[in-house]
């Protein structure tokens, strides 16, 4: 059902050109006076890819939206948006190819789901209108629930219906801001799920969030935005960037010479013991470490409990980068 | 992409559809009319027909005043909403993610605005003339019926209107408190009722060139306030609050 929704995806250029990237961002920069919000910001993202937008509150990824979405205007640099250059005498164009799900759902409290959907069919000029708004509402499950008034649905239904009224015009871009803010975890499921089936059709999908395990599960890469762009890439290689590969050791008794078990053998880089107790040892090959290292503490009479690879999550790798952050800026 | 009037009509559409379960809207549209047919009514029934043609003149013209105020405050209470209560409301960024132009927004805003108005304004003029017809002094009713009186009602109703609420647009542009947006729409409104008062109360003799001048003023003023008001609309002052 989604499929023919997004169905419509032109990739092509003004000219026809056939285009690689949904969005192509150079040097984007934008300032409120004195005040920066984002600043040299450069990403490409590729038609049907799901790419994450990370970062703090105050980071500027709204701020980025609103640009993109031609809301406001960037102080600098250039961007491509579904083929078409940012300009200002372009907007109304983006905007046609393009579709943005605001933080708060921001539907028509005294009109009931079908108007709200209708009114904005009708804003993108669509052909078949009720068929595009029982397919949206299907998409979303919410076909049961047309005629009722927004005002009278709870919020994670609102984010459903603020969602259908997204997919309405079979977006070439679909930016989602914190789609899932203030939603409890059931109607955060609910969400997940349609964003997750989303991605299987292969929509392109730009997910501003701070919710960490979202955009490891949703995003096939993701960009950590603090002001300026930390890092991008896909969430496995963000951790091989930032995290040395460890194998966590635990044995049922302290190691009496932990030193001499595991200096010394191959592919070990290094060790510390956590404050469980556990020995982190740093490997550059955790599958070539671990027979070595197991051997090392049979030798050493050591009863061992488990060995296993110690997994960084995208939330290390974003707390570190935030952190790092807040460390350069303290005096 | 060019103008297009389907964008117009679903701005147009979506107003009509809320005003519709506003109750304030309700209330504004439904209390004040009665208050502006009850004024003048006792205005004009309690004419003692023996005043001096200056006094006569005066009760007249206020009378018909009424009938300009209204077309003037109604549609002021709309318009003052209708950019700083989508903002307040959430709603306005949604609808300027969509390919909408500024214009077509802003006139979908106005029509909505002055439609309604119309009707009440004309309906509520209709009852007044029927109502002196009926039961007022036949020499009341003469001046009442008098030519220029009739074509100052007609065709200043809707361009006062429209002063109204472009007036009320542009003021809710730049606020971010709809009260505050409110209470000066109905201040800014008020200027041309002065003019055309000073025709009702024969201050300025309301011939007929006069008065199609003037109308053809306001007329030229109103197409120019739209395209004034569309020059005002920036879009990231009404999404972020500061100036692009």
């Amino acid at each position: 059902m989604t499929s023919e929704l997004i169905g419509s995806q032109g990739r092509s250029s003004h000219d026809g050109e056939r285009l690689e990237a949904a969005l192509v961002v150079e040097h984007l920069t934008k300032r409120f006076g004195d005040r920066v919000a984002y600043e040299d910001v450069s990403f490409e993202v590729g038609y049907g890819e799901v790419f994450g937008f990370l970062g703090p509150n105050g980071a500027g990824k709204t701020t980025t939206v609103r640009t993109l979405g031609t809301l406001i205007a960037p102080t600098s640099g250039s961007a491509t948006v579904a083929g078409i250059p940012l300009r200002a005498e372009n907007g109304p164009a983006i905007r046609a190819r393009i579709s943005i799900m605001p933080e708060s759902p921001g539907l028509y409290l005294r009109l009931t789901v079908a108007e709200n959907l209708e009114c904005f069919a009708r804003l993108y000029e669509l052909r078949d209108v009720q068929d595009r708004i029982d397919r949206a509402l299907q998409a979303v499950n919410l076909s049961d629930r047309a005629n009722d008034l927004c005002g009278s649905l709870s919020k994670g239904l609102r984010q459903r219906v603020a969602l259908a009224r997204a997919l309405l015009s079979g977006p070439e871009v679909l930016f989602l801001d914190e789609p899932t803010s203030g939603l409890d975890p059931v109607a955060t499921r609910d969400v997940h799920d349609l964003l997750a089936a989303l991605r299987e059709r292969g929509v392109t999908i730009f997910l501003t969030t701070h919710r960490l395990e979202e955009a490891e599960r949703l995003c096939h890469r993701v960009a950590i935005l603090n002001t300026t762009l930390r890092l991008i890439g896909r969430p496995d290689e963000l951790r091989e960037q930032l995290f040395s590969r460890n194998l966590e050791v635990r044995t049922r008794s302290q190691l009496d010479e932990p030193g001499r078990v595991f200096n010394g053998l191959a592919n070990v880089e290094g060790w510390e013991q956590s404050p469980s107790g556990a020995y982190v040892v740093n490997v550059s090959d955790p599958d070539a470490a671990a027979p070595g290292i197991a051997r090392a503490l049979v030798h050493a009479n050591a009863d061992i409990l488990s060995i296993a690879e110690s997994h960084h999550s995208l939330e290390d790798v974003y707390l570190e980068l935030v952190d790092e952050d807040v460390e350069a800026k303290k005096p | 992409m060019s103008f297009s009037w389907t964008r117009v009509g679903a701005i147009f559409q979506k107003e009509l559809r809320d005003y519709r379960r506003n109750r304030f809207v309700i209330y504004t549209m439904s209390l004040l009319p009665l208050v502006f047919i009850a004024a003048p009514m006792v205005q004009l029934f309690t004419i003692k027909v023996s005043s001096t043609s200056a006094k006569l003149d005066a009760r007249i013209g206020l009378a018909l005043l009424y009938m300009l105020i209204l077309p003037a405050i109604i549609p002021s209470v709309l318009s003052a909403y209708s950019v700083v209560g989508e903002r307040e409301q959430g709603t306005l960024e949604p609808i300027l993610t969509t390919p909408i132009h500024s214009e077509e927004f802003l006139v979908g805003k106005a029509l909505a605005a002055l439609l309604p108005t119309l009707a009440v304004a004309y309906v509520i003029f209709g009852i007044l003339l029927g109502a002196v017809a009926a039961f007022a002094h036949p020499g009341v009713a003469s001046v009442i019926f008098e030519r220029n009186h009739l074509l100052i009602q007609l065709l200043f109703t809707p361009l006062v209107a429209g002063w109204s609420i472009w007036a009320g647009i542009a003021i809710s542009t730049r606020m971010s408190d709809v009260r505050a947006a409110q209470q000066l729409t109905v201040l800014a409104s008020l200027p041309p009722v002065a003019i055309v008062a000073l025709m009702n109360f024969n201050v300025i003799t309301a011939s007929l060139g006069l008065a199609l001048g003037l109308a053809g003023a306001l007329l030229l003023i109103d197409a120019m306030a739209w395209r004034f008001v569309a020059a005002m609309f920036d879009r990231e002052r009404l999404v972020t609050g500061t100036r692009s």
